[in-house]
């Protein structure tokens, strides 16, 4: 078993069957495959749960109980572009950043620089680097979540560990620092949310062409007096992390361990970025294929097929089509990416990362692991921006009326690469308006990863706790978040359904 | 000329001058009852209902903002029947047009939001008409939103009476009314509009608003044009 090769890779280029593409052709290709298979068995998997939104996997299975085909569906309505237009586009912003309960600073984020970009203003200094500060508090504490809150159950105490203590109240009973650790990391980065936005969930502070407020010097002089002990953490975790990884061999062998496109920021050096710089897209080998994509040009690399099953579109790499042009986002994604963070403890710990899996790390497993070393470098940039006393100027806003009728704003996401684009008449009413989320850049992965987690650990008619909460894991590994993804506001829920040879629902699990 | 009455107000009895409004007497006296659609400094209308009183003798509810005071009236500003009526009437405000406060420029600055906050309105219990309303935004400073629009017409008044333009008026009946400018030209495109702002600063809701601010951000001058009618009615 431990000697399974990891090459799912090649067979898996069809995997996406269920999806039906709206730009590419090909789709009718695997129509007929579909239709030959006769005896077939169906796993669905719903309310994945610990994850943000709602989704649902399913898993066909054949005659002999071997999986042959696996969908990740959304089951919400997206509609939001259609129900922003006519808005002025300065309402973006917060309209947006009511998409989502989790992530709302990275919509806001992205939707003021496309604002920025309608209104092509240069936004002061200042404006600037606090807005990449409050992003990097909102990556501590979005990392911190995923990865204590969301997945620590499963990393802490086993994939395999009894399922009524593989909680959070289990982890309080075994591992009370490393629970301890994360509730206060997470604290922390909201903490410097609310101080500097006022508010914790949909801060209104940051709006087109800056921040409405410039910041007060008494929360410098707080946060930097915090940032050693947030710091600490992050390095004590990482350091619990390395040690524990040699205990998941099969699960970082099986994570949707493929190889695949990354796409992410970099600075014009190419080192990792977070709030501002260009998109740079690699191959699986690590080449470079497209580098210093500028926001207004995304439109020429990625195109998005809508899948028939699922909400959620699917993005890929243009040039390449569909749905070969398949690519990852999120932590992972970035450091594949990057040629270094830029930072001296993340790039330490970098090179260890790289050191041990290479310089292009293909398992989505390690999107815990990437996780945490950039939540180090969030950590490392909030102490640099406000080591500069720049970031106390008070000039932290332009202002300006309609000068583009068009804007693009991207941004990395904690979970991947968030792009907003508006269109706008010459009063500033939106006419048209495309988001696209780091969940949807990652949907085929997902569903590739699915795939070749439930080839290795579902067999038989029935989903075994070991399958099902692997299979779980696996799409929580990605983080994603399906409110985002669909535009709906959502309840944290996935389910898993098995259907027999005849359509029969064998079993259904929520998890 | 002007002839002194004594009135009472829930049970205290106050000197006022023959023509003044209840709300006037009530606001002057410090006693409170919620008004929308009256503003200092213009005509009033009667539009909002939300300053209905009961009058002893009356049988019916009396808005306080256009019924005068006379010798011997007892007002009642407050009463568990007149507390239902006003909480039913905001709510009916809210689900005739579409208040996402949310996302709104006025949030924390809203009379309306303030008013229903007031009455413990923490949720609409009539069905929401969701109605599919524009936003004009052909103004190159100001932006109306229909959507959260009252029909107070205090931007009508305001515009009429203080700064002689006329560009507002209120169209069409009952639910399907709405504010229009300039005989349904856009905004943009009203000859007669001065861009004085008056009408934005008037508004008690985020219906109008300057270009340009995000949510919560419009705060409003209103006590700026009450003055300067009280100004000029000095001179
Ligand atoms: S106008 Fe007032 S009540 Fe209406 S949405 Fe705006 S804040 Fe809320
Ligand atoms: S726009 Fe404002 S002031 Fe004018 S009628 Fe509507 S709510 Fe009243
Ligand atoms: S304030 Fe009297 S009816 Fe509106
Ligand atoms: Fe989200």
């Amino acid at each position: 078993m431990a000697t399974r090769k990891a090459t799912a890779d090649t067979r898996r280029r069809t995997t996406p069957a269920a999806a039906g593409v709206e730009s590419a052709g090909d789709a009718q290709a695997t129509q007929p495959v579909e239709a030959q298979r006769p005896a077939m068995q169906t796993v669905t998997i719903n309310h994945v749960s610990r994850i943000e939104g709602h989704a649902k996997i399913t898993i066909k299975l054949d005659d002999a109980g071997r999986v042959t085909d696996t969908q990740f569906h959304v089951t919400q309505i997206r509609g939001f572009e259609k129900f922003v237009e006519g808005r002025p586009y300065y309402e973006m912003p917060s309209i947006t950043s009511r998409i989502c309960g989790i992530c709302p600073v990275s919509h806001l984020l992205a939707s003021s620089k496309a604002c920025d970009e309608i209104m092509a203003v240069r936004i002061p200094a200042a404006a600037a680097q606090l807005r990449e500060l409050i992003h990097c508090a909102q990556f501590v504490q979005s990392h911190a979540l995923s990865f204590f809150h969301l997945s620590a159950p499963d990393l802490l105490l086993g994939m395999d560990a009894d399922p009524a203590h593989r909680n959070v109240a289990g982890l309080l009973e075994s591992h009370p620092e490393a629970l301890r650790d994360g509730i206060a990391l997470r604290k922390f980065g909201q903490q410097v949310i609310e101080r500097l936005a006022k508010e914790r969930v949909h801060p209104s502070w940051m709006v087109p062409g800056g921040v409405n407020a410039p910041l007060d010097p008494q929360v410098r002089i707080k946060t930097l007096e915090e940032l050693p002990g947030a710091m600490a953490i992050v390095q004590r975790t990482l350091a619990m992390w390395k040690r524990a990884l040699d205990g998941f061999p099969e699960e970082i062998e099986a994570f949707s361990n493929f190889p695949t496109m990354y796409c992410g920021l970099v600075g014009p050096d190419g080192s990792l970025r977070l709030y501002d710089g260009n998109m740079r897209f690699i191959g699986a080998d690590g080449a470079i294929i497209a580098d210093q994509v500028r926001p207004e040009d995304y439109a020429t690399y990625i195109g998005e097929a809508s899948m028939t099953d699922s909400y959620l579109k699917a993005p890929y790499y243009k040039p390449i089509g569909f749905p070969d042009g398949i690519y990852r986002v999120g932590p992972l994604a970035r450091l594949n990416v990057a040629d270094r963070c830029g930072t001296p403890l993340a790039d330490a710990e970098l090179e260890l990362y790289r050191a041990r899996f290479g310089r292009i790390v293909q398992s989505g497993f390690h999107y815990h692991y990437a996780r945490l070393i950039e939540a180090l470098y969030a950590l490392e940039r909030m102490e640099q921006l406000l080591a500069n006393p720049a970031i106390l100027a008070t000039k932290v806003r332009a202002h300006a009326g309609v000068n583009n009728l068009e804007g693009t704003g991207i941004i990395e996401a904690p979970r991947g690469t968030l792009i907003h684009n508006y269109k706008v008449n010459e009063n500033g009413a939106i006419t048209w308006a495309n988001l696209i989320v780091a969940t949807g850049h990652n949907n085929l992965a997902i569903t590739r990863g699915v795939h070749q987690v439930a080839e290795r650990f579902i067999s038989g008619k029935k989903i075994e706790e070991a399958a099902l909460n692997r299979v779980s894991a696996l799409v929580r590994a990605y983080d994603p978040c399906l409110s985002c993804s669909t535009h709906q506001l959502g309840v944290a829920a996935v389910a898993i359904t098995l259907v027999g040879p005849d359509g029969e629902v064998f079993d259904e699990v929520t998890t | 000329m002007t002839e002194k009455v004594k009135v009472r107000i829930d049970g205290e009895v106050i000197a006022a001058t023959a023509g003044q409004t209840i709300l006037e007497v009530a606001r002057t006296n410090n006693k409170y009852i919620p008004a929308l659609c009256y503003m200092e400094g213009l005509s009033t209308v009667g539009a909002c209902r939300l300053c209905m009183v009961e009058v002893s003798g009356v049988a019916r509810l009396l808005p306080a903002c256009t019924t005068p005071v006379q010798e011997g009236l007892a007002v009642a500003t407050t009463s568990p029947q007149l507390e239902s009526y006003r909480k039913m009437a905001l709510e009916l405000l809210f689900a005739e047009r579409n208040h996402v406060c949310a996302v709104c420029v006025s949030s924390g600055h809203c009379e309306l939001q303030t008013l229903a906050q007031e009455h413990g309105v923490t949720s609409v219990r009539y069905p929401y008409s969701y109605p599919r309303l524009p936003v004009d935004t052909t103004h190159p400073r100001f932006v109306l939103d229909h959507n959260r629009c009252v029909l107070c017409s205090r931007c009508v008044r305001t515009c009429a009476e203080v700064e002689g333009a006329h560009v507002w008026d209120l169209a069409g009946r009952g639910v399907g009314s709405r504010l229009v400018s300039e005989l349904q030209r856009p905004w943009g495109e009203a000859t007669s509009c001065t861009s004085c702002g008056k009408c934005v600063q008037a508004c008690p809701t985020g219906a109008m608003a300057e270009k340009g601010f995000g949510v919560e951000e419009m705060t409003k001058r209103r006590a700026a044009v009450s003055r300067l009618t009280s100004m000029r009615e000095g001179e």
